[in-house]
C-alpha cells in the first residue's frame, strides 16, 4: 500500500497497483462529531470522480461524501452497519468506507499528500 | 464530503462558516472563558458564540453528553435566551391578555409553560412565566429575544413595565444528580418541586432558581448575576458529578423528551392545539376567550386541529431530518390501529418531519412531525421521503424517553 491520498472534502484514498481504500479523515470525524449512520455503496457500482457515493449522517448533520476516484466499487465496510462510531474512533484504518477498483489510476496522482492536506486543515483552523 | 439538506435545529453546518469568519457580529456569554477552557467548540447561534459540544477526548461529544445528562448531572449555559422581568400593580391581569395562562390564581414561587399568541392562534413565542413577589418573570428563546419584547411593550399598556434582565446570566444544571448537587451546596433547595421557583445561596450570592429544564430530566435553571456567574459555574463544575454540556445535548435530550424547539416544531403558522399543547392551556382560559388568539385557539379545541404534531420512529438507522416530507403508507386495512384510514391514497403527502435527529438512549432515529390529524394515532405508519431514500415511519406517543421530573404528590 501506499501513503495516504487526500482531497479538499477531506476524503483520504489508499492505493495499492489499480486496487484502492476509500474513507474519510480523522480531521472530518472530529468535525462531524458523533457518527451514527453511514449510507454505503452497493458493491459493483462504476462510479465517476466527483460523484456522490456515501451519506455520513452524524448526530448534528448529514453530509454526502464524493468518489474520490473513478471506477467500480468492489467491498464496502459492512461493519459499519453495526457500529457506526468505528468511523470516530479509527477514520483513517478500520473505520475505512468502501474498496475499489480504479479505472484511471492517475487521478490519485494529482491528490493531496498527508504534508498538504495537513497544510489545508492547519488554514482552515487558524 | 459536504453537508446538505437544512441546517439541523441546533444550527451548525460541520463545513459552513466557522465562527471564526463571523466572529465580529457575535456576543460572548460571560461563561465563554469557562467553556474554551473545558474545550468547547463554539457555533454562532442566535447572535451567539455558544458551545455546541465539548472536547470528545475529554468526556466531551453530544452522545457523551447527552448520556452524562441523563445519569448525571450536566451544566447548560442558557445565557442567550432572554429573562424579561413584567412589574406593574396589574401586571397579572396584563399578562393575560397576552398568555392563555391562569395566572392571577398562580401561587408566589411557581413557574408555569406558556406562549405568546398571534392573532391567528399561532405561537409568537413559546416561555416560562414565573410569579416571584414583586414580578412575572419570563424567560424566552434567545432567537425571538427582539420580537418578544417588542409585542409584550405594545400589548401591555402603559402601567406596566417590561424590564429585560441583562445583569443576569442564566444556566441549567440538569440530569438524576442535580438535586444533590445543589442540596450540598444549599440544602434548601430540597424545599423545591417540579415548577417551582425560590432563591439558592450559591457559595455566598444569592441567586433566583426554578426547578424545571429542558432535557426531561430532574433539574434547575438558575438566574446567576453575570459578575458572580463564573466563580458559581466554577463551583458547581467542581463537583465530580457535573459535567459541561452544549447545545447539541440540549437538542438530542429535549427531542427525546418530547419538548418543542420554537423555529422548528412550533412557530407563528402553529397553534398550540396542533403542537399538542392544550394541557398548557386552563380550563378558566378556554372559557374566557379574553386573550390575543383566543378564537381560533378556542375554536380548534372545540372542534379539533385539521393537523397535529407526533412522535416518528423511522425505521432503520439514518436519522430523518427536518423539512423531510411525508406521505402515507401504502393500504395497510382501514380500521386496524396500525392502518392508514381508508380515503388517504399511499404517496399522498400528509406532513412534514420538524425535528430529526438520533437518541442516544434508544441508540435509533426520533423526529417530531406535523401530520394530517387523521394519520396522527401511535402506530400509523408514514413514509419519509428524502434525497432518493424512502424510510417507513410509524407515529408512536410522547415522549420517546420517560420525563423524570421531582414531582409534588
Amino acid at each position: 500500500m501506499t501513503a495516504l491520498r487526500f482531497t479538499e472534502d477531506h476524503e483520504w484514498i489508499s492505493v495499492d497497483g489499480t486496487s484502492a481504500t476509500v474513507g474519510i479523515t480523522d480531521y472530518a470525524q472530529d468535525k462531524l462529531g458523533d457518527i451514527v449512520f453511514v449510507e454505503l455503496p452497493e458493491v459493483g457500482r462504476v462510479v465517476e470522480k466527483g460523484e456522490a457515493v456515501c451519506v455520513v449522517e452524524s448526530v448534528k448533520a448529514a453530509s454526502d461524501v464524493y468518489a474520490v476516484a473513478s471506477g467500480t466499487v468492489t467491498e464496502v465496510n459492512t461493519a459499519l452497519e453495526g457500529e457506526p462510531a468505528l468511523v470516530n474512533n479509527a477514520a483513517e484504518t478500520d473505520g475505512w468506507f468502501y474498496k475499489m477498483e480504479l479505472s484511471n489510476p492517475e487521478e490519485v496522482a494529482a491528490l493531496m499528500d498527508e504534508a498538504a492536506y495537513q497544510a489545508l486543515v492547519d488554514g482552515a483552523e487558524a | 464530503m459536504r453537508a446538505f439538506g437544512p441546517a439541523p435545529s441546533c444550527s451548525l453546518s460541520p463545513w459552513g462558516p466557522t465562527v471564526a469568519e463571523t466572529e465580529s457580529d457575535l456576543k460572548d456569554t460571560v461563561l465563554a472563558d469557562r467553556h474554551a477552557t473545558a474545550g468547547a467548540r463554539f457555533v454562532p447561534f442566535a447572535g451567539y458564540r455558544m458551545p455546541i459540544q465539548y472536547d470528545p477526548k475529554r468526556g466531551g461529544g453530544i452522545v457523551e453528553e447527552h448520556r452524562w445528562t441523563r445519569t448525571h448531572a450536566s451544566l447548560f449555559d442558557v445565557s442567550h435566551m432572554g429573562i424579561v422581568d413584567i412589574l406593574g400593580a396589574d401586571a397579572g391581569e396584563a399578562l393575560e391578555r397576552l398568555l392563555p395562562a391562569a395566572l392571577t390564581d398562580q401561587p408566589v414561587g411557581t413557574q408555569r409553560y406558556s406562549f405568546l399568541l398571534n392573532e391567528s392562534g399561532g405561537i409568537i413565542d413559546d416561555l416560562m412565566v414565573t410569579r416571584l413577589e414583586d414580578c412575572w418573570r419570563l424567560v424566552i428563546n434567545a432567537a425571538n429575544r427582539a420580537t418578544d419584547i417588542a409585542w409584550l411593550a405594545e400589548n401591555l399598556g402603559a402601567e406596566v413595565a417590561v424590564q429585560p434582565r441583562d445583569d443576569l446570566s442564566l444556566v441549567a444544571l440538569q440530569g438524576p444528580d442535580a438535586g444533590a448537587v445543589l442540596a450540598a451546596i444549599d440544602p434548601a433547595v430540597d424545599a423545591l418541586y417540579f415548577m417551582e421557583a425560590g432563591t439558592a445561596n450559591v457559595g455566598g450570592v444569592t441567586c433566583a432558581l426554578t426547578r424545571s429544564g429542558y432535557t426531561g430530566e430532574d433539574g434547575f435553571e438558575l438566574a446567576l448575576p453575570s459578575d458572580m456567574a463564573g466563580d458559581i459555574a466554577d463551583l458547581l463544575t467542581a463537583d465530580a458529578r457535573v459535567r459541561w454540556a452544549g447545545l447539541g445535548a440540549r437538542d438530542t435530550l429535549r427531542l427525546e423528551a418530547g419538548l418543542c424547539l420554537h423555529g422548528h416544531d412550533i412557530g407563528p403558522e402553529v397553534t398550540p392545539i396542533e403542537a399538542g399543547l392544550t394541557w398548557a392551556i386552563p380550563k378558566r382560559r378556554r372559557a374566557g376567550g379574553e386573550f390575543i388568539g383566543a378564537k381560533p385557539v378556542c375554536r380548534q379545541i372545540q372542534d379539533g386541529p385539521s393537523v397535529k404534531l407526533v412522535g416518528l420512529r423511522p425505521d432503520g438507522r439514518a436519522p430523518v431530518r427536518a423539512e423531510t416530507g411525508l406521505v402515507a403508507a401504502a393500504g395497510t386495512p382501514a380500521g386496524t390501529p396500525a392502518g392508514t384510514p381508508a380515503g388517504t391514497p399511499a404517496g399522498t403527502p400528509v406532513g412534514t418531519v420538524t425535528s430529526g435527529s438520533y437518541s442516544p438512549m434508544l441508540e435509533a432515529p426520533i423526529a417530531l412531525a406535523l401530520v394530517n390529524a387523521d394519520l396522527a394515532s401511535p402506530g400509523t405508519e408514514l413514509i419519509a421521503q428524502a434525497r432518493g431514500r424512502t424510510t417507513p415511519c410509524r407515529v408512536t406517543a410522547l415522549p420517546f424517553v420517560p420525563h423524570r421530573y421531582r414531582r409534588r404528590r
